[in-house]
């Protein structure tokens, strides 16, 4: 029974990093982009929601909503104005400026909120659990879990009923032919990359709610955003879920064995399935 | 006066220079063929009106506007559509959302929508669920044509739309041209099969080597003439 | 005066004479600089070192690796189980460093090719975290917490006595001295090596893969083999400078030898800021880096916003870096691969 308990445990921290991989999975759907600050973008905003719940005595819960449309300007701006500009055939720029971006962000992070760990403040709800039969789950992790489901149930509805959804994928086939639709790929690609980060804002909240955050724990939230998206299979944001998954369960159940194996079952977990099936578990069709 | 019109069109790829000084000139309700061999330049001439390539501002005007300066979905929304050169659907889309996303950036009330262009090619409403990618050559050629019709142009662009077909599969294209040209639209086509352009063409402009050699209504045009044009005077 | 072809351009012949000039002021510098200089001068040659490998990953080879620290960290940890578990003198252990790099090279590349682009560099990154974190549970070397190199170890080290007695400096400052000389070494076999192979055939053909990926389609399988062949090159390498660096630090831990800031970061920030894609970048990269960690280090995170910030500036406005820039306004070529390259496409396409 502890066994199942474990598992269960992992499945909901898989929704956790669902959370963290949705939004890589949609910018890299879209236009080919792997923004190396995805993690110090999530801890960004873990800080955001920090400073408007401090500032304004607002519920964590509040407060991320009112974040959202922040962090969606913040994330188009910075498509806008500087990630379009490292688009092409060449992979360095784009590459290498999201590194430096990723170094810039963490470093003025330490600068603002110095290297002290921090966390969101917990009411009962979050502290709360349900039973169901002999095994106990935390509230905390079944909203985490259910907010990826949702945050996935939204994006699929967004990408296939809705006329920016389609313009979003007309785009990532052909940028120029979209443009002889009216389209404006400049424009297409900013407002993903917004998107991306109200995802990102959404999965900010669980991660300073669940567990202390400081300014240098972003490129390991990259790493399993990463893990996940590529074991789901590229482009598949169901998929990515279920890499998701997988890295939770990897990690719980290494953990299970030895307090030290956590981190490491997870990345073992990932190179099996990159061994096994390299364009991972539900590539898409046409890539 | 005309609804489009070039003026002394250059265009480059890198160093090299594609079209030295094009004039031409589309009137209301007109449907204007260009014709020339592989490379002379047709095809750059459509991507330079289209707005794909950005040109001076005033090498291109529309409505007596200069637009050669503007994107292509700028140029898209004033009402100019292009068929472009091979099809170009959309394979992550399907049929009816490749025609669907042809009105993105320019909502209209006109004849066109998406029961007309299905009455127009029937075999796509039949296939409206399929990617568009999963359709016979001809009939995504009816897609790419019923795509740019969906936003109701006032100019619409088509290039090369015979290209690659067979010769029963281009004649039901070109039956539905008339059709459009009921509705309203004036219309560039670019082709290669000359006897095809002179068809359904209004007026005829032969292209060589990035410039207009000929140009004159179908008839008063002789065979010699165009051999000449289209070739070059030492063939 | 013109009457001879020549691949030669007259900058590079006066850089063959200063360089010669240079390298024996280079070697005689512990005769006359002191300790503090010699420590700077090693850590300018091992960042060259790691910055030249890089660049050779990335700018010749298009494999943006994230993960070097993996090879530094693995050199670094083989010295030490080589000293310490199995008693050996730390100068020759440095090639075992080199070795184990390259052992956990080859499964590192079989994993990190199958990613593509972007991929492949954050899939170097994972197994750089898997192999600090397996590192981290070997017990004998001090798990998480690290350990030193035994003192009679380093007090034994070769040469260092000859040092001591020829200079006329204690200990310390003679193992310093060496490591100096060791790195010297090693980075002008490091500049030598890469020149070579960016001038042999297979260069050029990596040459043109970078260039053009059309070309590198011709190539076909052959740009396959470059990968391994420039992938593992790099890791050896870069063990042995991993291997060197810590001989001289002689205290290690797995947080400071996998670090991805020290190893892998600062050593893009190098080669973004000197120039990717040439030679010449990486050594004006590396003078530059330490002129402003000199200026600026005291700032801590300041500093390395500063360093970020001007590597998407640099990469934004002069892709090519200050060596580009400069290159671009003189016509200046100190390592001229690229007139030969021009050649090397032909011959390729031709295949």
């Amino acid at each position: 029974m502890i066994w199942v308990d474990t598992i269960i445990q992992g499945i909901l921290l898989g929704g956790l990093y669902a959370l963290f991989a949705a939004g890589l999975s949609l910018v890299f759907g879209v236009m080919r982009l792997v923004n190396l600050a995805h993690g110090d973008l999530i801890v960004m905003g873990a800080y955001l929601i920090l400073v408007l719940v401090t500032l304004l005595g607002l519920s964590p819960f509040v407060a991320v909503f009112v974040a959202m449309p922040l962090m969606f300007g913040l994330g188009w701006a910075l498509q806008r104005f500087l990630l379009n500009r490292t688009l092409g055939d060449d992979i360095l720029p784009p590459l290498l400026v999201t590194f430096g971006l990723s170094i810039a962000l963490q470093n003025a992070l330490l600068e603002g909120f110095s290297a002290d760990s921090q966390r969101l403040p917990t009411n009962a709800l979050t502290t709360a659990s349900v039973e169901i039969g002999s095994i106990t789950l935390g509230v905390m992790p079944l909203l985490t879990f259910a907010s990826a489901v949702l945050v996935i149930v939204g994006l699929n509805q967004l990408f296939y009923r809705t006329e920016i959804g389609r313009a979003f994928r007309a785009t990532s086939d052909d940028a120029t032919t979209a443009s002889l639709m009216g389209i404006k790929p400049a424009n297409i690609f900013a407002t993903a990359t917004g998107i991306a980060l109200v995802i990102v804002t959404i999965a900010a909240l669980y991660l300073g709610l669940r567990a202390n955050f400081d300014p240098n724990i972003g490129p390991a939230r990259l790493i399993y955003a990463f893990e996940a998206v590529i074991i789901g299979g590229l482009g598949s944001l169901w998929g990515t879920l279920f890499g998701g998954i997988i890295i939770g369960v990897a990690q719980t159940v290494g953990a299970a064995i030895n307090p030290e194996w956590q981190i490491l079952a997870g990345h073992l977990a990932f190179l099996i399935v990159l061994l096994v099936r390299p364009r991972g578990l539900f590539p898409r069709a046409n890539d | 006066m005309s609804l489009l019109q070039t003026k002394d069109l250059v265009a480059h790829y890198g160093d090299f220079q594609a079209l030295f000084g094009v004039d031409i000139e589309l009137n209301e309700a007109e449907t204007v063929a260009i014709i020339g061999a592989n490379g002379a330049g047709k095809s750059t001439l459509m991507r330079s009106i289209s707005g794909v390539l950005r040109n001076d501002a005033a090498s291109v005007a529309f409505d007596n506007r200069p637009i050669g300066g503007q994107s292509a979905d700028e140029i898209m929304s004033l009402g100019v559509a292009m068929v472009p050169e091979g099809r170009k659907l959309f394979p992550s889309l399907t049929v009816e959302e490749n025609l669907l996303i042809g009105t993105y950036g320019r909502k209209t009330t006109g004849h066109w929508n998406l029961k007309t262009v299905y009455d127009l090619f029937p075999i796509l409403a039949e296939r409206r669920n399929n990617p568009g990618t999963a359709l016979s050559g001809g009939q995504q050629q009816m897609v790419a044509i019923g795509r740019a019709l969906m936003s109701n142009p006032r100019v619409l662009l088509c290039d090369e739309i015979s290209l690659g077909l067979a010769p029963v599969v281009i004649k039901d294209i070109y039956k539905a041209i008339p059709q459009i040209k009921a509705a309203g639209a004036s219309m560039i086509v670019v082709e290669q099969d000359i006897a095809q352009a002179l068809a359904v063409a209004d007026r005829v402009y032969c292209m060589m080597e990035g410039r207009v050699t000929l140009s004159g209504t179908p008839d008063s045009l002789s065979r010699e003439d165009i051999h000449n044009a289209y070739f070059g005077a030492s063939h | 005066m013109a009457y001879s072809v020549t691949t030669q351009t007259p900058a590079s012949r006066i850089t063959a004479i200063l360089g010669v000039i240079l390298i024996v002021v280079l070697l005689a510098l512990p005769f006359f600089a002191g300790r503090g200089t010699i420590q700077d001068m090693f850590f300018i040659l091992t960042m060259l070192v790691l910055a030249q490998l890089w660049n050779l990953l990335a700018g010749y080879g298009g494999l943006v690796s994230i993960g070097q620290q993996a090879f530094v960290g693995m050199g670094a940890y083989a010295l030490f189980g080589t000293v310490i578990l199995w008693g050996f003198d730390p100068v020759p252990s440095i090639l075992f460093a080199g070795v184990a790099a390259l052992v956990i090279a080859v499964p590192t590349a079989f994993f990190a090719f199958r990613l593509n682009g972007a991929y492949f560099a954050i899939g170097t990154w994972v197994i750089a975290e898997v192999v600090r974190l397996l590192v981290a549970q070997w017990k004998t070397l001090g798990g998480g917490t690290g350990t030193s190199l035994p003192r009679d170890a380093t007090r034994d080290m070769w040469f260092v006595e000859t040092i001591e007695n020829t200079l006329g400096v204690r200990s310390a400052a003679a193992r310093d001295i060496l490591a100096y000389w060791l790195a010297l070494i090693l980075a002008l076999a490091t500049i030598g090596g890469i020149y070579w192979l960016l001038r042999t055939r297979r260069g050029l053909a990596l040459a043109a893969v970078r260039d053009n990926t059309e070309a590198a389609k011709s190539v076909g399988v052959d740009a396959g083999r470059m990968k391994w062949i420039v992938f593992l090159s790099s890791a050896f390498g870069t063990g042995l400078a991993g291997g060197l660096i810590y001989m001289q630090k002689a205290r290690i831990s797995p947080d400071a030898a996998f670090s991805v800031t020290d190893w892998t970061a600062y050593v893009i920030f190098i080669v973004v800021i000197g120039g990717i894609g040439t030679v010449e970048g990486p050594i004006i990269g590396v003078l530059v880096f330490f002129a402003l960690q000199s200026l600026l280090a005291d700032f801590g995170s300041w500093y390395l916003m500063t360093l970020g910030v001007l590597a998407i500036v640099i990469m934004l406005v002069a892709p090519r870096g200050l060596w580009g820039l400069l290159s671009e306004r003189t016509g200046l070529h100190l390592f001229p691969i690229r007139r030969r390259l021009s050649g090397g496409k032909l011959t390729t396409s031709e295949e």
